[in-house]
């Protein structure tokens, strides 16, 4: 027995995403969480699950705000921005084994006003806990200037384009794929503002490869979904979205960047064949693609990742507009976490429901497959192929 | 003089025993006295054969760059002085692989497999980092 399409994904709701929410992030995801449950045609009291992302907000509080007085099933997964597609896989065992029937996945945080990527490490920050990446990062990667994902990832890219020639151009591609999708879309932070490459080459570096316009944004706001099995999918409001395939990886070792044996093996590279063997696709069957896109250069690591090109040959894959929305395979039709909001890739989840709903902003016409990665920590990977 | 202001290792643990060698200026790794195998970080147990047992045998110091990122703006003030300054990714000729700074060479000299050798940087009078710089032309004697 697999998971293949034995649960389905039936609601979908989200915040409003803005740059400081004057919110708590309990109440982001309170409001996310009854969109959701509405738009699957439930009630509060139908909700016996939850799957949550990493440690913002706690069951008991969000069981109690919400009304839910019978909590069958709870669970936080600790995979950094990989989590919540790794949560569809949780929430999908749960529906399926009967353990609970309706399972909420939701996740929320002020990720623009009070936990900035980009000031995590400065001295009046507000310390965080140890947690599994603690080791490397305080005793072998801060003392030398190494302290954001942003210069931990470029140790890959740097290496991809030494050995490969990818270019600024090519990164680039994929940051004004996302800006051009986000024209389309009222919600996105970006919305009313195009971009140029001539733009995206003069913006600033950060951490080389990395400029400012590889980087996703900082949001504040909050996505959820809700599951059920197959079964009662079909008794709800909406054409149901099925979970034919899902997986989650990790690189090896998953704590460490440098000492891995395939520099480029990734989360992804584990969990890509475990998703696609169960939904018995292949990546070519795919009608859309919604990748994690923290940094312009791990779209395209993912990309090889998941099969859609060998390894270094992302770069002439992304050419030619093959991810725009009229392209071979449309990404981030949304305008993802670069253009749309950084809610963690939940919200590349809502917008595949929507796609596959043929209820999204920017269709793409007559889809009826598509995919949506997780990305976290050091590299950490899901994926979950959805066909409608 | 003004104060180390950059973030230090925490140093508990295998990690302190690391810094410790560092500050007597070796560079020291744990290798599994069962199968051979060398690592960092340091951890307890052999991922190649699950030996518990090993000891920390000095490298020769001898590597390579496999990668680095060129950091332009500093997420610590500490760095600020610094900028732009490469986080380098060095891997050692016993095969581990480590985050360091090459000195001595600008940033935009450096090549994938380009030869390095470790120096000691005394940056407290607790802790000492190792870093690297260019190998130096190997004299053929005499
Ligand atoms: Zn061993």
């Amino acid at each position: 027995m697999t998971l293949k399409d034995q649960a389905c994904i039936v609601g979908v709701g989200e915040s409003a995403y803005t740059r400081g929410s004057q919110k708590t992030v309990l109440r982001l995801v309170l409001e996310a969480s009854r969109h959701a449950i509405r738009d699957a045609g439930l009630t509060v009291q139908d909700i016996d699950g939850f799957v949550l992302s990493s440690s913002y907000i706690y069951q008991e509080a969000l069981a109690a705000n919400l009304g839910v007085s019978d909590l069958r099933y709870s669970t936080t997964v600790q995979m950094g921005g990989a989590s919540p597609v790794t949560a569809l896989q949780s929430a999908a065992m749960a529906v399926t084994l009967g353990i609970a029937h309706n399972v909420l996945v939701p996740f929320g945080w002020n990720g623009y006003s009070e936990a900035r990527i980009s000031r995590r490490e400065r001295p009046d920050a507000p310390s965080r806990p140890d947690n599994a990446l603690s080791q490397a990062l305080r005793n072998y990667y801060a003392p030398y200037g190494a302290l954001a994902p942003v210069q931990h990832y470029a140790w890959l890219a740097t290496r991809h384009r030494e050995l490969h020639g990818t270019t600024d151009e090519d990164m680039g591609e994929v940051a004004l794929t996302s800006r051009f999708h986000a024209q389309h879309n009222p919600r996105a932070y970006m919305y009313g503002r195009t971009l140029t490459m001539e733009q995206y080459l003069q913006s600033p570096m950060i951490a080389s490869p990395f400029r400012v316009l590889d980087c996703c944004l900082e949001t504040d706001g909050a996505c959820a979904v809700v599951v059920t099995s197959a079964e009662r999918a079909l008794d709800l409001q909406h054409d149901p979205v099925y979970i034919m395939g899902i997986a989650e990886g990790h690189p090896y070792p998953a704590d460490d960047i440098p000492n891995r044996p395939d520099f480029f093996k990734i989360g992804l590279s584990f969990a890509a064949p475990h998703a696609f063997e169960m939904a018995g696709v292949m990546p070519q069957d795919m009608d859309f693609a919604q990748i994690y896109d923290c940094f312009t250069y791990v779209v395209m690591l993912q990309l090889e990742a998941l099969g859609f090109c060998g390894a270094g040959e992302s770069r002439e894959f992304v050419k030619g507009g093959t991810l725009r929305i009229d392209g071979d395979l449309p990404c981030n039709t949304h305008g993802g976490l670069h253009s749309e909001a950084h809610v963690w890739g939940l919200n590349h989840v809502v917008e595949a429901t929507r796609q596959l709903r043929h209820e999204a902003g920017l269709q793409v016409e007559d889809c009826e497959l598509g995919l949506v990665t997780g990305w976290g920590d050091f590299g950490d990977g899901s994926l979950v192929i959805l066909r409608r | 003089m003004q104060a180390y202001d950059k973030p230090l290792p925490r140093g508990e643990d295998f990690n302190g025993d690391f810094y410790q060698f560092c500050k007597q200026h070796e560079l020291r790794f744990q290798r599994c006295r069962d199968c051979g195998t060398w690592r960092h970080m340091p951890r307890e147990s052999c991922q190649a054969c699950g030996s518990f047992n090993w000891a920390w045998e000095r490298a020769a110091g001898k590597g390579q760059v496999f990668s680095w990122t060129v950091i332009h703006r500093a997420l610590h003030p500490g760095f600020a002085v610094e900028l732009p300054y490469a986080a380098v990714v060095v891997e050692l000729e016993e095969g581990v692989r480590m985050i360091s700074h090459v000195l001595d060479l600008p940033a935009d000299q450096l090549r994938v497999g380009l030869p390095v050798e470790v120096v000691f940087d005394d940056v407290t009078p607790e802790i000492t980092l190792p870093k690297f710089r260019p190998s130096r032309i190997r004299q053929s004697s005499p």
